[in-house]
């Protein structure tokens, strides 16, 4: 597949608000748990409103992907077959439920709902803040069964696939809730970071076992089911145009292998490893380290996503080998 | 029901694009509008075609065979690019089994195309929807057209009668007969596509030439011939005869 650049920067995007979101959240759940010190978390509204800024910022990013923008509303309707019509759903609602919690914590709001038994007391914010972590983990789904659902893109039919978006938007997430709890809440900056780390390691975990996954794919497809003639020796001698068509320009890609290879290399030092590392000596000035962290691993992930494209071979290019 | 569907002969397709171009010919001039083309007269000439046709070689010089394969939509009988259309605007009609495209409603998202294996799927790039073969609904009811000729551009175009259409669920039709006569078969069946249009596939044709069929034993030539070498001396039955 090609990559498509306006997708790379909603799936990137959204993934780190997502885990932006779910990183401020777990802490204050855990902070009613009483496992985390129970305060006031300074962040929670600016976190909330950088999570929606991105998740805005995925949204516009995606509308530069469709041909019609102006009918985009159109995408909600089929919700009960299409997973993109479900994230059409899923995202506007993740967006709105967070924008309340993060108002409430804003505006400084303490609607107290109901108590914990440890005495905890529960705020209209955390409720809303409750939903708005299935929203968030919906929207996950939503988007990686876009991918995972095309049976015959066989690089992305796996679980692996709904794992890495998960593992690597909360990896993302984290890292950036890092750079915000070492300015605004520092008391949980060791529990933030330390699970930044974990996650970063885990999406690595998992990314690695999809690279070797489909390393020994065999493709289903072959030259003889596509045109259905069975002799071990076909090529293709015309594929019907000489100036190439929709086929070669959205699915073939025309980087070369050392390209491809850079890329895989480039994403797992980058998008996991060097962030690791970061987090890790980030006693020193956590601030800047962890806002660092974050970048270098954003751009590891935009690699990342850009090489879950070149990785995926669509079977239409088997009628699409050769010009003439 | 109705499934409408092509077969096609790889058996006769020459190869000679008479269907590309009568396919593209009716329906750039349709109701739906034009199918965009980019530098038509140019370098590098390209543009939405519902059907191509392309050229496959099999087996090793000087053994090979070439095979002209055309390629349009399949109108599958589980067409994977319908479900995943987020606004609705790919269907599979219930009446006939085409899966058609509603122009006014596709938002050009691109997502059927990946999740079409066949790459039947052409985005126009100036309309900026998704586009592909409708098995040229709008001719093959039209009532105005004598009966003969409401049947898709590229079936009336083929000169070798390569392309059969008809109603792949109605075993009596033309193209059902085709399919279970000549061992029609479907595009990689392994995604379970069931695609509608079918292929059949190459056939060898094998006769048995006696030596009588290219030499007459009796022929009256021959008698000619043998009666001109017989010695001068012999008589023959004329001879006699005149002799009376």
């Amino acid at each position: 597949m090609k990559p498509a650049i306006s997708v790379i920067l909603l799936t990137t995007l959204i993934g780190v608000a997502q885990g932006l979101f779910l990183a401020y959240y777990s802490a204050e759940l855990l902070s009613l748990l009483l496992i985390l010190p129970n305060q006031e978390l300074a962040g929670t509204g600016p976190a909330g409103v950088i999570s929606v800024l991105l998740l805005v910022g995925g949204l516009i990013a995606s509308f530069f992907h469709l041909g019609h923008p102006e009918r985009a509303w159109r995408a909600a309707t089929m919700w009960r077959t299409s997973w993109l019509s479900r994230e059409v759903i899923a995202l506007p609602i993740t967006m709105g439920l967070i924008f309340i919690y993060s108002g409430l914590k804003l505006i400084e709001n303490h609607q107290v709902i109901f108590n914990l038994g440890n005495g905890s007391q529960i705020e209209l914010a955390t409720v809303v803040g409750f939903f708005a972590m299935f929203a968030v983990f919906a929207l996950f789904i939503c988007t990686a069964m876009i991918y995972s659902c095309l049976k015959f893109l066989q690089e992305w039919h796996s679980p692996l696939t709904v794992l890495n978006f998960v593992l690597m938007g909360c990896a993302s997430g984290f890292v950036l809730a890092s750079a915000l709890a070492a300015f605004y809440d520092p008391q949980i900056f060791g529990y933030i970071s330390s699970a930044a780390i974990a996650l970063s390691v885990a999406a690595l975990a998992s990314r690695y076992a999809s690279l070797m996954r489909n390393k020994n794919l065999r493709p289903q497809s072959t030259l003889q089911t596509a045109i259905g003639i069975h002799h071990p020796n076909i090529r293709q001698i015309a594929q019907g145009a000489m100036g190439g068509s929709y086929n070669t320009r959205a699915f073939i890609h025309a980087y070369g292998p050392s390209v491809v290879q850079f890329s895989r290399r480039f994403f797992l030092i980058a998008g996991f490893m060097v962030p690791v590392l970061l987090l890790a000596i980030s006693n020193q000035s956590p601030i800047l380290i962890c806002t660092l962290a974050f970048l270098i691993q954003y751009v590891g992930l935009l690699a990342e996503r850009w090489y879950f494209f070149i990785e995926a071979k669509h079977p239409q290019n088997l009628y699409y080998q050769m010009i003439s | 029901m109705t499934q409408l569907a092509l077969v096609i002969d790889l058996n006769t397709c020459v190869g000679c694009h008479a269907c590309v171009t009568s396919c593209k010919e009716w329906n750039t001039s349709g109701e739906a509008g034009p199918m965009a083309d980019k530098n038509p007269y140019g370098a590098d000439p390209t543009g939405n075609f519902f059907n191509r046709v392309q050229t496959f070689e099999a087996g090793s010089f000087p053994k090979t065979e070439t095979i002209h394969f055309p390629k349009s939509c399949l109108h599958c009988e589980e067409p994977p690019c319908v479900p995943v259309c987020p606004t609705g605007a790919s269907y599979k009609r219930p009446e006939d089994g085409i899966v058609l495209i509603d122009y006014d409603i596709c938002i050009g998202c691109e997502y059927c195309a990946w999740a079409c294996p066949y790459g039947a799927r052409e985005f126009d790039e100036k309309e900026k929807v998704m586009k592909k073969c409708t098995l040229c609904v709008d001719r093959i009811y039209d009532e105005d057209l004598p009966e003969l000729l409401r049947k898709p551009a590229c079936v009336l175009a083929c000169p070798t009668s390569a392309r059969i259409f008809g109603d792949i669920h109605d075993p009596e039709s033309e193209a059902s007969i085709a399919i279970t006569l000549s061992n029609g078969y479907q595009l990689m069946p392994e995604w379970g596509t069931q695609a509608a249009n079918h292929y059949l596939p190459r056939r060898k044709v094998n006769i048995k030439v006696h030596e009588e069929d290219l030499m007459r034993s009796l022929n009256p030539l021959d008698e000619e011939d043998r009666s001109q070498r017989l010695p001068t001396s012999s008589t023959t039955l004329d001879d006699s005869a005149a002799s009376w």
